[in-house]
């Protein structure tokens, strides 16, 4: 596979030979930040395009077909729309948190896009504890989410944003466990390394039953991380009209719907890295010309991808079920899955440890 | 017939009977919870099913006519009381007996000023609190400066009164609706699940609810005291307004009562044509049902799905009326215009696709796990309750009460029509969501025995320009998509109604919420709200 850090060593080294090493981090800091925030808006501007228009194929509608061709400026449209909307402001909300709240929820998204591999060497850091990290801060967006709510002061919102914390903070033990799982069987927590370790076999095909149970439990706790449909809970329009985000306008709702858009994409990317080879493209073991030509395809197209065709079926969910109840929702996740995980962690671990895998 | 009135005059000697088509008996006021209980426990009678109540100003007097059904004899009966004075009427309450005589007589007090003695909630229902006047009344002061539109925000109590009789005097005590410590949530009156502007006052403990305080009259238009101005082929437009997805049904229910005072021979075509527009009705509203319920459940793409069939069906009655929604359709006599060409052919390509449609319905949501633990043993309402509180229609058959008129009191041609009555016992949403499945395949089945059999002939009868009911009452039974709406017309002999009232099912729909949330959690409450279907332009009226 090309490997894009030749391209970046060159830029650093070009910087680096007529400028002092301070401004040359600051310019490589300035163009990663520009280059991820224009990588980040867009791509949530196709997530809302591709979703309107797969809901609509569901739904036997044609989607958004009047702003430019197939309707694809109609996202665009929505977000000047919401650039240029006024922010309402409350008059018994704590005016601090309120304004806060859509920040911390979007830097939460932003810290986790940023350290997606998107191609061999294409990636801001590769650090040892990559996927730790992803987690970590993937976390922080709940407690935008609560504080959103709380200080709304309004009650639709506190009750969307409660319901929000209790499953965020549930689900996150399934996600942590079937990551495990994975970092289990990679031996390694550095993105990188696992990436590379599916060079041959993507993990799904090559960890057994155990990378498949993980698979699917990650895919359902993902989707609940992500606040969507039939988890959608903490928004459910029927019930609470938009929950917690009920009181916020103009580029502060915009905040949030951004960050809907794009922990969908993190999602089904991380799915990606840790169930099917990141940006490795598809390899079979001993169809050596196959292989040739699926390398010709770049890392990049593979997991963009991958992490899209996974959203399909994350968003296939949300317009197939009806929503759970909060009870439902919640002894799903701790009478069900998460035994079920440990179970697997163990499988995981034997399996490792005897060395029964491809 | 005259069994009811024997065993009656055996207790109560006092009582006058007035013979019509309903057996009328006349009660001093003081004994109507006496009569009324008599008529409930008396194992010969057993009028349990408490239709409506209707309040009446005979001028002179204040009252209230009240209607019984027998579920289990199929026989009803009738009784009126009346008291003197216009500034403090007071009747015993008979909410103590049947739980939805509270909410009537309520209605009754809003609109009539008559207080119910003992009744706990003796708020006024459709008006707002600092309303001046009671409107039906005959003396009413319709100026519009006596009642001003408020630019306050909205008043409203917190407490409830219940007046009492206490040595000869009226004591008026206020119950608080809440305790202080309640964590209360406003559901509506702007609110994606309460299907119109209905507003749930919602205590909640977490997200377990405590205890519900509906809250009617946002859209209450005055549709019984526009009727007594108007004369009576114009009252008939207010039909299509009140539950707008059963226009047809209303419509019919008015005009056969009419046509039942004024005595009209309906042609034989405009029957069937009526029974068949009331079926399509049946068959979109329930569609529309389906597809709202489910995207109250979150499950957004269903509404689509049945939409689909609705779309289908509207535009065959745009072809055949001329509008897509308040149709205006039938008339005093027969109906307004000849069928569309194309009805019989559209009307067979429904039903064509309406089998396929059906099963998706079934493959997408109701087989579907999620739905099941959404649905199954929520808001459940014992047949005992469903009949106490009147819930009828597709939701008081899903706690298996065969409560429809189709087949208790058949009007039209339905004696002569095949079709079952589907009754379920479960009583939970997920019953009232199979039963309407269901009836959508009953109607189908009703609409083929009869759309190659339509007769030639009138469309219409041949009926006065200006029609003058005689003196007298008549009371009418149909079958809406939501259950039985019942119509009351009283007429001093001129060409307007004295009195028009309305006795809607959506209203018992709304009032048993609160009995039936009890416990469940804020979402329960959506799914049953949804499950009961009720539509809110019929609840105000």
């Amino acid at each position: 596979m090309f490997d894009f850090s030749i391209i970046t060593e060159w830029l650093n080294n070009l910087l680096n030979s007529f400028l002092p090493g301070w401004l040359t981090t600051t310019i490589e800091c300035v163009l990663i930040g520009v280059g991820l925030l224009l990588v980040y808006a867009l791509l949530a501007l196709f997530y809302i395009y591709y979703e309107r228009k797969l809901c609509a194929a569901f739904q036997c509608r044609l989607g958004p077909d009047r702003v430019g061709p197939w309707g694809l400026l109609q996202s665009f449209a929505d977000m000047f729309k919401m650039l240029i909307k006024e922010l309402i402001s409350l008059n018994h909300v704590d005016k601090f948190l309120f304004a806060l709240a859509p920040y911390l929820v979007i830097i939460a998204s932003m810290l986790a896009f940023a350290v997606l591999p998107w191609g061999n060497g294409l990636q801001i850091i590769d650090f040892n504890i990559g996927i730790f990290f992803l987690i970590a801060v993937s976390s922080i967006g709940v407690l935008g989410i609560l504080l959103a709510g709380w200080s709304s002061n309004n009650k639709f919102t506190l009750i969307g944003a409660l319901r929000s914390g209790a499953q965020m903070v549930s689900y996150e033990l399934s996600v942590g466990l079937s990551v495990l799982t994975m970092v289990v069987f990679a031996g390694s927590m550095s993105i990188g390394d696992i990436v590379q370790a599916q060079d041959h076999l993507w993990f799904l095909f090559s960890g057994h039953i155990p990378a498949i149970i993980a698979f699917i439990i990650y895919l359902i706790a993902g989707t609940a991380e992500t606040n969507r449909g039939p988890f959608d809970l903490p928004e459910a329009e029927s019930e609470l009209t938009a929950g917690y985000h009920t009181e916020y306008s103009g580029i502060h709702f915009g905040f949030f719907y951004l960050a809907e858009y794009l922990n969908l994409f993190i999602v089904s990317g991380t799915a990606a890295l840790l169930f099917l080879g990141g940006w490795m493209p598809f390899h079979i073991p001993g169809w050596e010309s196959f292989n040739h030509i699926m390398d010709y395809i770049p890392g990049v197209i593979w997991f963009i991808g991958k992490a899209i065709a996974l959203s399909f079926v994350i968003i296939w969910f949300k317009w197939t079920y009806p929503r759970l109840r909060i009870d439902q929702l919640l002894s799903l996740e701790w009478k069900y899955l998460l035994p079920i995980n440990l179970f697997n962690l163990v499988l995981m671990v034997l399996i490792v440890v005897y060395g029964i895998h491809l | 017939m005259a069994n009811i009135k024997d065993i009656v005059a055996e207790r109560f000697s006092q009582a006058s009977v007035e013979e019509g088509e309903i057996m009328m008996f006349d009660i001093p006021s003081e004994k109507v919870h006496e009569f009324a209980q008599f008529l409930r426990d008396e194992k010969e009678l057993a009028f349990d099913y408490l239709v409506t109540i209707v309040g009446m100003d005979w001028g002179e007097r204040l009252g209230c006519i009240y209607y019984l059904t027998s579920t289990e004899h199929k026989t009803h009966v009738a009784f009126k009381t009346s008291v003197e004075g216009r500034e403090h009427p007071a009747i015993p309450s008979i909410s103590d007996l049947w739980a939805i005589a509270g909410i009537f007589e309520r209605e009754v007090y809003d609109f009539f000023g008559i207080i119910f003695l003992n009744n706990p909630d003796m708020r006024r229902l459709f008006l707002s609190v600092d309303w001046v006047g009671y409107p039906l009344r005959k003396d009413y002061d319709m100026n519009d400066k006596a009642n001003e539109v408020s630019i306050e925000n909205e008043r409203q109590t917190d407490d409830t009164y219940e007046y009492t009789m206490k040595d000869g005097k009226i004591v008026k005590t206020e119950h608080a609706v809440f305790k202080p410590e309640d964590f209360v949530v406003n559901i509506g009156p702007q609110h994606p699940a309460t299907h119109g502007v209905l507003r749930f006052r919602t205590a909640v403990d977490g997200e377990t609810i405590k205890k519900i305080d509906v809250y009617m009259g946002y859209i209450h238009r005055g549709v019984e005291k526009l009727c007594e101005t108007l004369a009576y082929p114009q009252t008939l437009h207010f039909m299509d307004r009140l539950d707008y997805f059963s226009a047809h049904n209303y419509h019919h229910g008015l005009c056969l009562c009419i046509e039942k005072a004024a005595n009209i021979e309906v042609p034989l075509r405009a029957q069937y044509i009526r029974v068949i527009m009331d079926e399509l009705s049946r068959i979109a509203s329930h569609c529309l049902f389906i597809g709202t319920f489910c995207m109250d459940l979150g499950a957004t793409t269903m509404l689509f799905y049945t939409l689909r069939v609705r779309e289908q069906i509207l535009d065959i009655m745009e072809k055949t009326c001329g509008a897509r929604m308040t149709f205006n359709y039938d008339c005093i006599g027969g109906v307004m215009a000849d069928l569309d060409p194309d009805f019989v052919k559209d009307v067979k390509d429904l039903l064509a696709t309406l089998p396929a449609n059906i099963k998706e319905y079934n493959k997408l949501f109701t087989g579907n796990v999620i739905t099941k633990n959404r649905m199954i043993g929520v808001g459940h309402l014992s047949r005992k309750d469903a009949i106490s509180w009147s819930v009828t229609g597709p939701s008081g058959r899903a706690s298996g009460w065969a409560c429809d008129v189709r087949k208790t009191d058949p009007y039209s041609i339905y004696p002569e029509l095949d079709f079952e009555q589907v009754v379920m016992t479960e009583g939970d949403s997920y019953a009232r969501f199979k039963c309407r499945v269901a009836e959508i395949e009953q109607s189908a089945h009703i609409i083929e025995q009869i759309i190659d059999k339509i007769p030639e002939g009138d469309y219409c009868a041949k009926v006065p320009k200006v029609l003058k009911l005689p003196e007298g009452r008549w009371f009418q039974l149909v079958e809406g998509c939501r259950g039985v709406f019942g119509i009351y017309i009283e007429s001093d002999g001129s060409t307007k109604p004295y009195r028009l009232k309305i006795a809607p099912p959506c209203l018992p729909l709304a009032a048993v919420v609160d009995h039936i949330t009890e416990g469940q959690k804020i979402a329960d409450l959506i799914t049953i709200g949804g499950s009961l279907d009720y539509i809110v332009p019929d609840i105000d009226r």
